[in-house]
């Protein structure tokens, strides 16, 4: 599961979805990979203005990546911007989380996440 | 024709085995009229569409899509992604889409640059139930082959396994995975029913799903059921086609593919 994935996830249950607690989901005992992409500039510039930043930097920090800046780069800078650019790519590309847990932060529950495959199913009494 | 991915990898006893369904959705995303509506609606967007299949399986559709996104949406800056119920089925859709995407890559005699790259990327497979695991308003494409059998009841969806690939598993398991990926209970539309109505919040609003249907399911009514969402926003009209057909009496289990999508006119 590549790093980006966690910007579209949301805790499964039905009343953490309203709130503001449940996304992103935090990454607990998490096991990363590091998968070496040829890196498309393209791709990043066009996906940029579908990621929500808050969540993206909260993210990469809980992963010990390091800190992003506080706002989003515009498309300009990010094209200019070598350093940005990998950076960016190697999180959110390259980096998948292979074993661990995301954990909601409004009920607490946890999903595993095994050889790469996160789940959602919810426990009987949870759906 | 664009090359069917490979599947031989799959554990067909536990894993849905690509079928004429399958394959009536893979000739219909890449027929001539699909591509051009994906390619007039994606292909010159500034913003990355994500591709979510739901319950892909094998993952031969999603593999499809992303290895062949120039050819099918106009472009190949393109987000995939699947859920499945079964977690056998996420591990295979990984392996089968990944495979994929080297196939295609290696096929190119050349090696082409970014703005000829064909390939799309994969983001994850993730086992879950239908859209729960997803954030609201993300999803520009939704595609769903679903259990769509008539059957006196719904299995149960009580076993759900976590992936692995050295869990083993009973001849019941196996065979209550393969019933949650055909039976769909009361005219073949209880998980379908389900999954519709969770469009009109998990779609973006330049979203658009293709849901494989049967005769059994009366497509008829289930556009109108579709269409009948108009209003709800303002200026919102949405519209449900039939874009795709198995064409031959294939007796009670004639196929069709319909599109849903909705207009904003403000």
């Amino acid at each position: 599961m590549k790093v980006l994935t966690l910007n579209f996830l949301t805790c499964a249950v039905k009343a953490c979805k309203t709130t503001n607690n449940s996304f992103p989901l935090h990454p607990k005992d998490a096991e990363l990979v590091h998968d070496e992409i040829e890196i498309n500039r393209d791709l990043l510039v066009n996906v940029l203005p579908r990621i929500d930043w808050t969540a993206l930097r909260t993210t990469s920090t809980e992963l010990g990546f390091p800190t992003l800046p506080e706002q989003p780069p515009t498309a300009e800078d990010l094209q200019q911007d070598e350093k940005m650019l990998k950076e960016l790519h190697a999180l959110l590309l390259e980096t998948q989380m292979m074993e661990g847990k995301l954990v909601c932060g409004h009920c607490g529950h946890e999903y595993a996440v095994r050889e790469g495959i996160a789940n959602f199913l919810l426990p009987s009494h949870l759906v | 024709m664009l090359p069917t991915p490979d599947t031989s990898h799959v554990p067909y006893q536990r894993v849905y085995e690509p079928a004429e369904d399958s394959f009536l959705l893979l000739d219909t995303l890449s027929s001539a009229t699909e591509t051009a509506y994906l390619a007039r609606r994606f292909g010159s967007s500034i913003v990355a569409p994500l591709i979510l299949e739901v319950g892909p399986g094998s993952g031969v559709v999603i593999a499809f899509l992303t290895a062949n996104a120039r050819t099918i949406f106009g472009t190949s800056d393109i987000l995939t992604l699947g859920v499945d119920v079964n977690g056998f089925a996420c591990a295979a859709t990984e392996k089968t889409v990944s495979r994929a995407v080297v196939t295609e890559n290696n096929s190119s005699s050349t090696k082409r640059q970014d703005e000829e790259r064909e390939t799309g990327t994969f983001l994850a497979a993730v086992q879950g139930d239908l859209t729960s695991p997803l954030r609201p308003g993300t999803i520009d494409m939704l595609v769903f082959n679903p259990p769509y059998v008539p059957t006196a009841e719904l299995p149960a969806a009580a076993f759900a396994p976590s992936s692995s690939s050295t869990q083993t598993t009973t001849f019941r398991q196996d065979s209550h995975l393969l019933e949650l990926s055909y039976a769909g209970g009361k005219d073949g539309m209880e998980t379908t029913d389900r999954l519709i109505a969770a469009l009109p919040i998990i779609l973006s609003k330049r979203g658009c799903a293709y849901i494989l249907l049967c005769a059994q399911n009366r497509p008829e009514e289930v556009k109108e059921r579709v269409r009948r969402w108009s209003g709800g926003g303002v200026g919102e009209v949405w519209k449900a086609e039939t874009v795709g057909t198995s064409g031959k009496q294939a007796g009670w289990e004639k196929l069709q593919i319909i599109r849903i999508w909705r207009e904003t006119n403000v």
